[in-house]
């Protein structure tokens, strides 16, 4: 079939049978609600679609299903993500098992519906497993292995995962399904073994917790996320397994094994760096990418074995920490000891093509050999590059 | 082979439905695509651009289309705006809706009076006329990739009754009636 990134979301919860979605409209990610509604009122999904007043009681809505067992999901993007953000970091900290799908937007002011991933990114710190998709097959693939994840006894945390806006939200590609049966087989009906609300034992939860018990619970939330990796890695391989697609665990690496230059990138226009780092390679520059498809828990390990040996690594930030620099690019220099160039792009939509990382790798290379200590990069700015 | 087409309108005149249809017809006929909308302010009138991209391999970019091979011009006015000249090339092909030949030199042209033929067969909503599915016909033409009968089958499987109808014999007259010299 031929599909939207958003439909191709609401396909994968469909096939997930997700049973309880509460959910507000926020563009670019309505199409993903919509389209989950119409499968309700058709018949053709199970769930009990819950109208909520805001992304904040969607998020509520959610934490209360799961918390009685049930598998929940909700998407949101930009604004709505972030008046969300208090119920993300109680699922995240309570280890209820929920799937979201987030439309990467950039937050007002000034008003804007465009690309960015400074939304997704903000909420971070949540105890949230974040995924980053990039393309229509990989956002209905993802949205399956979500709950997968979400769901595993070792993990019990949820699962975010993003779609640039527009590009992929709203970009139409071939999609293909892998059919209720493989879903079903792939993903079993929730046993539910992370409830604990009963409705014939009432009591109270999310009491006070004294300092003398805390540090233990957020341990065992640390411990859970950073077991997911090799979760991760595992529904991803099954995934290949059932469908006959090749998947990307942690993070996915394009001709980075002889390269002199490598682009860390995320999202949607890992494509675009990929047709670059070819165009590149036919003009004789060794060119490479290393997608991070899993934000938290962060590939430290994977990605520095990508990009350690390297001689130039240009990090693609579409987001920004004020005061710090990209997020993407801090971390990568943090946790695999490498310096990368750090390149804030994208800001805001501004489209990002196979010129723009091809000029950016060539940038990178050019500052690699003449020792250049500026590390922060704004690329494509209108008016003079500013000094920093 | 990787062929780029950008399409120009105004909001409410089918743009992006053209460019998804274009894409799907070019799937069907073996060949990997993805349409893009452009979306910016959207308003019935508003110039608005929609891109779908045709493979002969799996796309993987998915940024804005910037060097179009071909580039549809819904409404004549909109050949004064430099954006829908971006990127064009002495090589890009402009398909105008317009009854007569555009004075554009330097530049190859086809024309197909999309209004006319979507105004003869009804397809005109809130006094707008609605070009999808003759753009979507014109254009398939003259990618050279898309057979008719193609055309003729995404548009059977949007629509029924007598709006496929109308929207097959628009499709059919932008096919067979576009001009190129």
């Amino acid at each position: 079939m031929f599909a939207t990134g958003n439909h191709a979301v609401a396909y994968g919860v469909k096939a997930a049978r997700a049973e309880v979605i509460a959910a507000y409209p926020i563009t670019p990610q309505t199409q993903i609600i919509e389209k989950l509604s119409e499968f309700i009122e058709k018949g053709e999904m199970g769930a009990k679609f819950l109208r909520v007043e805001s992304e904040h009681s969607a998020m509520a809505a959610c934490i209360g299903a799961s918390a009685c067992g049930a598998r929940a999901f909700t998407a949101t993007s930009s604004q709505g993500l972030l008046y969300m953000s208090e119920m993300v970091f109680w699922a995240g900290l309570g280890s209820f098992p929920v799937v979201m799908a987030v439309v990467t937007r950039t937050l007002a002011p000034p008003w804007s519906i465009w690309n960015e991933h400074t939304d997704i990114l903000s909420q971070r710190d949540a105890g949230w497993i974040t995924i980053m998709c990039g393309s229509v097959q990989e956002a209905y693939d993802t949205a399956i292995q979500a709950f997968r994840i979400a769901e595993d006894r070792r993990v019990r945390q949820p699962v975010m995962f993003g779609l640039d806006a527009f590009s992929l939200s709203h970009t139409s590609e071939r999609l293909d399904l892998i059919g209720q049966e493989g879903a079903d087989a792939y993903l079993p009906a929730p046993e539910g073994h992370w409830r604990v609300v009963d409705v014939q034992e009432p009591a109270t939860y999310g009491n006070l917790v004294g300092p003398e018990r805390m540090m233990e619970i957020r341990y065992s939330v640390k411990r859970r996320v950073d077991d997911s990796a090799g979760v991760i890695e595992e529904a991803a391989s099954e995934f290949s397994r059932i469908s006959g697609r090749a998947q990307t665990g942690l993070v996915e690496e394009y001709r980075t094994s002889d390269a002199e230059v490598i682009l860390a990138v995320v999202g949607a226009s890992s494509g675009d760096a990929k047709d670059a780092a070819d165009l590149l390679r036919d003009k004789g520059i060794r060119a490479g990418v290393a997608r991070l498809r899993v934000i938290r828990p962060f590939p430290a390990e994977r990605l520095g074995a990508a990009l350690r040996g390297c001689r130039t690594v240009a990090v693609v930030d579409m987001d920004y920490s004020f005061g710090y620099g990209g997020i993407i690019g801090r971390e990568v220099a943090s946790v695999t000891g490498i310096r990368p160039f750090n390149y804030i792009a994208g800001i805001g939509g501004r489209d990002l093509g196979v010129r723009d990382f091809a000029g950016i790798a060539r940038d990178a290379l050019r500052r690699g050999e003449s020792g250049d200590e500026r590390r922060e990069i704004w690329w494509g700015m209108k008016d003079s590059q500013p000094s920093l | 082979m990787l062929l780029e087409i950008r399409l120009h309108g105004r909001g409410g005149q089918g743009i992006v439905t053209a460019a998804e249809m274009i894409a799907e017809a070019a799937i069907i006929e073996g060949f990997y695509a993805q349409s893009i909308p452009l979306f910016g302010a959207e308003r019935r009138g508003a110039p608005v651009s929609a891109s779908t991209r045709i493979s002969e391999s799996p796309i993987r970019r998915h940024s804005q289309v910037k060097e179009p091979h071909i580039v549809a011009v819904c409404d004549p006015l909109l050949l004064y705006m430099k954006e829908v000249f971006n990127g064009v090339t002495e090589g890009t092909l402009l398909v105008v809706n317009h009854k007569q030949e555009p004075q554009l030199e330097g530049f190859r042209v086809a024309i197909i009076d999309a209004t006319g033929i979507a105004v003869e067969n009804g397809l005109v909503s809130a006094g707008w006329a609605i070009l999808s599915t003759v753009i979507f016909g014109a254009v398939s033409k003259v990618t050279g990739l898309i057979k008719k009968g193609t055309v003729l089958g995404v548009i059977n499987s949007r629509w029924k009754g007598e709006v496929a109808e109308r929207n097959l014999r628009a499709a059919e007259s932008g096919y067979d009636g576009v001009k190129t010299w």
